[in-house]
């Protein structure tokens, strides 16, 4: 949809039947979003598109044949076929593409789920009842993403050797949950900021502790918030390479990790990659789609004045 | 319900030179109707979150009923509260607001529907039951935050300005639908506002506070006719009272070109404290229009007409006003006010005007 601030061209199509009307009834009107010029939309939708074509372009080469997919200039109207998906699940490799994305749905759920119940009480305990030198709490919790994780990848490495969890998916549930969580506070913590303290008031009136005030009134309230940042840690987590590749191989390695595993020495198999690509991104999508109600709620709309 | 006790209740808060609430005592009786009022900044807020629980008490106790609560935290108190906002849970129905406490609390779902129908009822609320508070008015909303206070049946109502959010005319008629529900209850209330329209109306008794300070408690009558000080004179009554510096006389003082007598008891107090002048209150409705010659001489710079009553502002002729911009308010004929400019003669009506010490700024009179 089209901006809603974008200024309307002074003699548009759509009004000019409606000249004669009373100015201030005309402004009462006009600022319906439907009534925008067509030409905003259509630059949206060319922007949109933009954006879109490399995605768009993926898909499309995922659905055509490896010969189809080699040419140049892109053969873009080539029969489709479904030889990348075959390839993709095993059909000629026999490798089964089904492991690696347990193991990075296994790693991205549960570390996603650690990240907001730890991270709601620890932003409720830096913005609704601040603890003493809380500033100074948010500053530390940046500063751990200060460090490239590279610069941290031989500690980490030796690490999990020596704790035996080395291609195990706990090491990457124990990464991903402390690679997120600052964020996660961080984020949270803003949106905490606008839970009203009075209804917070209202439910220790209410009788009840801080475990029901967190659970019934904190959770459901900032459930927008809550959604937008699981989102973004299921993503990164899900999206994870460096990590991933480094401490995990044969058992415990994740979606990302078997899409590198097509690019092999042999030469590029462009539409096979494009096939596994555009399976990996599916949960993604799905879950964007999953939290897209929950994030256009208005937060605490309705609870004070 | 309950008896209510604030017992030298001190709230200090870090960082700031003197306390919030400075030593209150207050006795506020079983089924009472307590109103705090006072400027903003004067501690009645924060001596009502202090009963709730809602703020540390540093000094002092506080007890409902024979239980001291002073360090109790707020689900333990049994008190119900209505914020200036209404603090509503935004995700939950109306339904569902008012039982919150009763589910809590672990209240069979039966009796809980019933508690809440009887509220909704009383409150007018019934058809809104399954609504969210958003799709709610402004004053919708204000008699859910008090259905949710008044299902619990709690040992004593906490309203924090509950009125301040709603227009004018709602105000006023949910002023009375409150005090009148208080009566029917009978529930203990303890009641914020800083409209004294509001305190004056509502309240059994009313508490005036500044500074932290307790100025006076006492029926809306007592503070009006008897303000202990100049501050409880100045801030109830609307318009306010007249406040005019005097020079004391042998027999009383000069205001304007005219002597005013006074009572031998205030002549002994001041005499006491060695003043020589003295605050001289008195109440725009106090005054009558004499004679030339018969009283002090007023000069109208505005007249109000408001239907029932006029008001006439002015100066005091020949009588130096400290600040020199307030004017003086006196109530006239409403069917005959003199005219914008005129010098109109007036005199205080025997008994009704009020002496304050300019040290100290307490009542004077002696009766």
């Amino acid at each position: 949809m089209s901006t809603a601030t974008s200024p309307r061209p002074p003699a548009g199509p759509a009004d000019a039947g409606s000249a004669p009307a009373p100015r201030t009834l005309r402004r009462r009107h006009t600022p319906s979003l439907q009534r925008q010029s067509p030409l905003v939309g259509l630059a949206a939708w060319m922007a949109g598109l933009f954006f879109a074509a490399p995605v768009l372009w993926m898909v499309l080469t995922s659905f055509h044949s490896e010969t189809d997919a080699a040419t140049n200039p892109p053969s873009v109207a080539a029969a489709l076929t479904l030889d990348g998906y075959r390839s993709f699940f095993g059909a000629t490799s026999g490798a089964s593409p089904w492991p690696p994305l347990i193991n990075s749905a296994t790693a991205s759920l549960v570390s996603t789920a650690l990240v907001i119940l730890l991270a709601l009480p620890a932003a409720y305990a830096l913005s609704i009842k601040p603890v003493r030198k809380w500033t100074d709490v948010l500053f530390f919790l940046l500063s751990t993403k200060m460090l490239p994780i590279v610069a941290g990848l031989l500690p980490l490495y030796l690490f999990a050797l020596n704790t035996g969890s080395l291609d195990t998916i706990w090491v990457l549930i124990v990464l991903y949950t402390s690679m997120n969580l600052p964020i996660a506070v961080w984020m949270m913590r803003s949106f905490l900021a606008e839970v009203p303290a009075e209804m917070l008031e209202a439910a220790a009136l209410d009788g009840a502790g801080l475990v029901t005030i967190l659970r019934r009134i904190v959770a459901p309230v900032a459930m927008p918030g809550i959604a937008a940042t699981a989102l973004i840690c299921f993503i990164f987590s899900w999206n994870e390479l460096l990590l991933a590749q480094t401490l995990t191989g044969v058992v415990a390695g994740t979606a990302p990790v078997f899409l590198t595993g097509f690019v092999t020495s042999q030469g590029l198999f462009l539409a096979q990659v494009c096939a596994a690509a555009t399976v990996i991104s599916l949960p993604v999508l799905a879950a964007g789609f999953a939290a897209q109600d929950k994030l256009v709620q208005g937060l605490s709309l309705g609870a004070v004045k | 319900m309950s008896t209510i006790q604030f017992d030298a209740a001190t709230r200090q808060f870090p960082g700031s030179a003197r306390p919030a609430v400075d030593g209150l005592n207050l006795d506020i009786a079983d089924g009472e109707f307590l109103v705090l009022v006072g400027p903003s900044g004067c501690g009645k807020s924060t001596s009502l979150r202090m009963l709730a629980g809602l703020e540390e008490v540093d000094e002092g106790a506080i007890r409902i009923g024979d239980r001291e609560v002073t360090h109790l935290p707020p689900k333990e108190r049994d008190i119900a509260m209505v914020f200036q906002n209404y603090a509503l849970y935004p995700h939950m129905s109306v339904a569902d607001n008012m039982g919150f406490a009763l589910k809590i609390a672990g209240m069979s779902k039966d009796e809980i529907r019933t508690r809440v129908k009887e509220a909704a009822a009383i409150l007018d609320l019934g058809e809104f039951l399954d609504r969210k508070p958003k799709a709610l008015s402004g004053g919708q909303r204000q008699r859910v935050a008090m259905g949710r206070a008044i299902v619990r049946n709690p040992q004593a109502f906490l309203m924090d300005e509950p009125l301040s959010n709603l227009d004018a005319k709602l105000r006023v008629q949910t002023r009375t639908q409150i005090a009148a529900l208080q009566r029917r209850l009978g529930t203990t209330t303890v009641y914020v506002t800083h409209d004294q329209v509001e305190a004056m109306t509502m309240g059994d008794r009313v508490a005036v506070l500044k500074d932290g300070l307790l100025q006076q408690v006492g029926t809306p009558r007592d503070l009006y006719d008897r303000p202990d000080n100049v501050f409880v004179g100045g801030f109830i009554g609307s318009p306010a009272m007249n406040l005019v510096r005097v020079v004391l006389t042998t027999d009383g003082a000069q205001l304007g070109e005219r002597p005013v007598p006074m009572k031998r008891g205030v002549r002994a107090a001041l005499a006491t404290e060695g003043a020589e002048d003295a605050t001289l209150g008195f109440r725009p409705e106090s005054v009558e229009v004499v004679a030339p010659g018969q009283g002090f001489p007023f000069e109208v710079v505005v007249v109000e007409e408001l239907g029932s009553d006029s008001f006439a502002y002015g100066n005091l002729v020949g009588h130096g006003q400290e600040d020199g911009t307030t004017l003086l308010t006196v109530r006239v004929d409403a069917r005959r006010p003199p005219a914008k400019g005129e010098v109109i003669h007036l005199r205080i009506r025997e008994g009704e005007e009020h002496v304050f010490s300019r040290r100290t700024g307490q009542r004077l009179s002696a009766d």
